[in-house]
């Protein structure tokens, strides 16, 4: 093992609470490491729904989830402008739901200080033509759609600008206690299999439905209840609002339009190892029969891909489980609940509330390390790192577009072909992301691409862009033929994955297409 | 009534069903031609994706697709490509009359528009008009000020107008209509009222010689110049006052016959697919509007048609089937029906598009494609060595002539002619 690196303080789990929290350390001057066994986004922050919540959908049930949504909702738009959408929300009562609950959710979310604005039937159907005309009422409340992929890769830019380190693909398999404080952490490269071992004096274990797995390391007993949701994405956004049913939560009963697909959403199934994120048939079933019901013929349009991402439900003491638990957070502070010092866990809480639950967790650290500096990620605007700009613009759909529309008529740029036509990925973007890629001769080189720019995410799922870019990784020379193929091979299965359960139709004809291309011409076998 | 869903009834709904197998970017006859246009695939279903209702337009190079709907005929998936890019262009427009409305060719666009408006008062000063039209010196102004480019083929604009001549000298002159006579209603569009008399005298020449009663409903452009030029608001005031005058013929059960491919397109199934005008007179008039030559093959295949035709002796005539008389889908009439007509030849070029695609060729940044596009028409024209030729869409037929040299008529001119009833 190498000579340990030494730092102020360690995060374990590259999603959003962790980048959250390194960032929050970052900016109050700790030198920071955030690890994370995967790519960032791996675990639940990139299967999520897309959905900033306004908190309208907790304010009957759980109104302390509900504040807080509302409240970070407003301070994200401000600092992370570049990844979020403002679309709007809309809950509406169809007919299948009772409209007398509309006066129970408005006085709720009143309570709650989420503003509602109810609009007649006929300006719904104005806005949002593909909603059922049979709904019976409806309300605007200020959701909005946020893409993870973009919110940590700007988070992790951010910490290494401030001189922190970030490692991906490097996976805790041990934490290091001397005199009762945990000092460090060992951990494994997940391609190479070396070990090697950090120092910090204080960690945070952001690791999401696998917190309880981290704390256990320290001895510190910690249940999470994984929740696996499962979720559909729609070939395209024929919706371009998020639209919330208006009635308590339940299955597949919101639909989030974000970066060009609408979003059919989720399940609530407990899961006993917050690894499982396959989905069932029943599931899918049930989220095209929900949808349905917003907007009638949804069952005929493509469904693109189907995933699941599981939930780190946490209560301290409590035992509910499922919808009725509730969706806020926990901060354990481990030296005064287990003795245990130099750990703190965060669990729990939703992706809408990230910020507030790193600086919750980042002031119970410095708080152990004697540092004062207050949290500054209130203000503090995270930079895009993709277009790079002084006043970040909000996020559209038409943005990525109008950028290739107007790079292709100014005749000053040399031609810049697209290699995801699906999602209008260029050469430039592919060469530019493998350049910056820390390690291209991981096999899944392509996936960590495709979460940079949405490489292989349009209608085709890869069957077109992924060889191309695999050229493009071996035409710059890092990457030998065979390399290239494990890559290739790798990106194939993982699109087959999402395409496997909605094997009918139109997708059924693309996969047999992207099928022909795969094995046919290109001879890869599974 | 079964219920359709909004979101069924889109056109732009069927991006959906695109594979991404670039059938259709290979096919495109604009995309061999130019750097400017990456394909029907790419500004058709893909980049619909990213077009927001509630955002600005962010297109530009769809504005080098010429329409022509090649690539709605060779998708072998349903994606109505061409009519995605229409109603995107529509879009387009509406932006860049925000942006720049000053901008000249957004007035040109404006112009073509209007073309039957263009006629009328054209016509009133024909001379004036057709000697301004030819005159170099103006051609160039209005290249240069409207990007109208001086080596487009315009039409020669006439005092007389077909309706005139229908209403007058042909009542006068007719035989009278025997009794019990069949009613069909002629919608000759603002081509042939205009511009090409001869085509609608031979088109009432031929049903009369069949014994039918010609009637000559009440009408307007149809409206397809401002669509294909993006103003959805004009074609859609048009196309309802059409529609208006068109639907007691329809709700009658008379046939409803058409000259030009593009106009009986628009009438069959533009005003529902790209105007979204989904109203019960739209439908009606949809499902009595036939092309003039599949209506006559119909009628051959009820054996009702008249084939005392004069031999023509071994005479050999090319044939282009212009781009949207394909998207009819209804086969070749014109060629079974030139077909029947003894000692006559006629063949199909087998190109796909003449390159003017209604207003498209006329504009001065697009000239040079349009151009490039039916090249491959006009040497293969030229190098058959007779001087005439078929095609029955307007603004095709001019462009072929200009660029080929060769006369170019109307199916139905022949047929009267072979019939032995074309007037001198
Ligand atoms: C189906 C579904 C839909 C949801 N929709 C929404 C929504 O619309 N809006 C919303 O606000 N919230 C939503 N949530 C909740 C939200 O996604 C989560 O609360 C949030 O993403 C959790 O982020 P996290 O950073 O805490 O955990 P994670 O994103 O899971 O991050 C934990 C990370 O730790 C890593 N890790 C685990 N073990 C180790 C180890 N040993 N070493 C190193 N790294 C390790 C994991 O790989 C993972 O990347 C949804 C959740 C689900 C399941
Ligand atoms: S539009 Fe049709 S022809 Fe063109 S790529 Fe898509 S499926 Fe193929
Ligand atoms: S309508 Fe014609 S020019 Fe336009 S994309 Fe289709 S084939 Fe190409
Ligand atoms: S398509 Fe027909 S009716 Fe319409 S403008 Fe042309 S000639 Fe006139």
């Amino acid at each position: 093992m190498n000579n340990p690196q030494t730092y102020d303080a360690l995060v374990i789990g590259g999603g959003a609470t962790g980048g959250g929290a390194a960032l929050d350390l970052a900016l109050r001057g700790l030198h920071v490491a955030l690890v994370e066994r995967a790519d960032l986004t791996d675990g639940t922050s990139g299967r999520y729904h897309g959905l900033l919540h306004s908190g309208g959908r907790y304010a009957v049930r759980d109104p302390e989830s509900a504040r807080e949504c509302i409240e970070e909702n407003r301070i994200l738009r401000r600092i992370l402008p570049h990844a979020i959408e403002d679309t709007g929300g809309l809950f509406v009562a169809t007919p299948d739901d009772d409209p007398a609950y509309a006066d129970t959710w408005v006085a709720a979310c009143r309570a709650c200080g989420i503003e509602t604005e109810e609009i007649s039937i006929g300006q719904m159907l104005k806005a949002e033509p593909a909603l059922n005309p049979a709904s019976t009422r409806a309300f605007r409340v200020p959701d909005a759609s946020c893409d993870s992929f973009d919110v940590l890769s700007a988070l992790a830019a951010a910490v290494q600008a401030l001189g922190g380190t970030v490692l991906t693909y490097h996976e805790v398999v041990g934490l290091h206690l001397a005199d009762g404080r945990v000092v460090g952490a060992t951990l494994r490269n997940r391609r190479t299999g070396e070990e090697q071992r950090i120092d910090a004096a204080v960690t945070i274990n952001a690791a999401g439905a696998w917190a309880g797995q981290i704390a256990a390391m320290a001895g510190c007993p910690v249940t999470v209840r994984p929740n696996k949701g499962t979720m559909v994405a729609m070939a395209y956004r024929f919706v371009n609002t998020i639209i919330n049913r208006c009635h308590l939560p339940g299955d597949g009963d919101i639909l989030v339009p974000v970066g060009t697909v609408a979003v059919i959403g989720t399940t609530s199934v407990n899961v006993p190892d917050p690894n499982v994120t396959s989905t069932e048939a029943w599931e899918i079933e049930r989220m095209l029969d929900e949808g349905e019901k917003l907007v009638p013929g949804f069952s005929q349009v493509r469904a693109l891909r189907a995933w699941a991402g599981v939930r780190p439900l946490y209560e301290e003491g409590g035992s509910a489980q499922g919808r009725e638990a509730k969706r806020t957070f926990a901060v354990l502070d481990h030296s005064q609940r287990d003795g245990v010092a130099g750990l703190v866990t965060v669990v729990g809480g939703k992706f809408t509330t990230y910020r507030l639950m790193a600086e919750r967790a980042v002031d119970v650290a410095c708080a152990q390390l004697g540092v004062t500096t207050a949290c500054q990620t209130q203000e503090f605007v995270v930079p895009d790192v993709r277009t790079p700009s002084e006043r970040p613009k909000p996020h559209h759909l038409g943005l990525r577009l109008a950028e290739v529309e107007e790079a292709a008529a100014d005749r000053r740029t040399p031609p810049n072909a697209l290699i995801c036509e699906c999602e209008l990925v260029t050469r430039k973007d592919v060469e530019r992301a493998v350049s910056a890629h820390p390690d291209v001769v991981a096999p899944w080189v392509l996936d960590d691409l495709r979460r940079d720019l949405r490489l292989g995410m349009g209608p085709c799922q890869g069957g077109f862009c992924g060889y191309r870019a695999t050229g493009i990784l071996h035409e710059l020379g890092q990457v030998d033929a065979g390399q290239a193929t494990a890559a290739l091979a790798d990106f194939a299965q993982r699109r087959w994955k999402g395409m496997q359960p909605l094997l009918w139709g139109q997708n059924l004809r693309q996969a047999l297409l992207d099928e022909q291309i795969y094995r046919g011409i290109l001879g890869l076998e599974k | 009534m079964t219920y359709t869903p909004e979101l069924l009834e889109d056109i732009r709904r069927t991006a959906d069903l695109c594979v991404k197998c670039n059938i259709c970017t290979t096919a495109c006859p604009v995309l061999p031609t130019t750097n400017l246009f990456p394909g029907p695939k790419y500004v058709g279903p893909q980049a619909q994706r990213f077009r927001d209702p509630t955002q600005p337009s962010p297109d530009h190079s769809l504005d080098y697709c010429s329409g022509c709907g090649v690539c709605t005929q060779v998708c072998p998936h349903g994606v109505k490509v061409m009519e995605i890019n229409t109603a995107a262009k529509a879009e387009m427009r509406t932006e860049r009359l925000r942006k720049t409305p000053l901008d000249p060719k957004l007035w040109r666009d404006t112009i073509f528009g209007y073309n039957e408006a263009l006629g009328q008062v054209g016509g009133l000063v024909a001379p004036l008009t057709n000697f301004l039209m030819n005159f170099g010196p103006a051609r160039m102004i209005a290249e240069k000020t409207l990007g109208i480019d001086h080596r487009a083929p315009l039409p020669r604009f006439h005092f007389r107008k077909f309706r005139g001549w229908f209403f007058g000298q042909h009542q006068r002159e007719k035989a009278p209509t025997p009794p019990g006579a069949p009613k069909v209603a002629y919608f000759h569009g603002c081509a042939t009222e205009h511009y090409e008399q001869s085509v609608g005298r031979a088109i009432v020449a031929v049903l009369e010689h069949n014994g039918f009663e010609v009637l000559l409903p009440e009408q307007n452009c149809c409206g397809l110049p401002m669509q294909s030029n993006g103003n959805f608001a004009g074609a859609r005031r048009y196309a309802n006052a059409l529609l208006r005058k068109l639907a007691p013929y329809a709700g009658q059960g008379i046939p409803i016959v058409v000259g030009g491919t593009s106009c009986g397109l628009e009438l069959k199934s533009d005003y529902r697919e790209i105007l979204g005008i989904h109203t019960a007179e739209a439908r009606i008039v949809a499902e009595q509007v036939y092309d003039i030559s599949e209506f006559l093959w119909l009628l051959h295949e009820g054996g009702r048609l008249k084939t005392d035709f004069r031999d023509q002796g071994g005479r050999y005539i090319p044939v282009h089937t212009s781009c949207h008389q394909k998207l009819h889908r209804i086969g070749r009439p014109a060629l079974d029906l030139l077909g029947l007509v003894p000692g006559l030849t006629v063949e199909e070029m087998g190109i796909d598009c003449c390159g003017i695609t209604g207003t498209y060729g006329y504009k001065h940044e697009k000239y040079d494609i349009a151009q490039q596009v039916g090249q491959p028409l006009f040497d293969k024209l030229r190098a058959s060595g007779v001087d005439q030729a078929i095609c029955d869409n307007e603004t095709c037929r001019w462009n072929i002539a200009r660029s080929s040299g060769l006369q170019v008529v109307h199916t139905m001119q022949v047929l009267a002619e072979a019939y032995g009833v074309a007037e001198g």
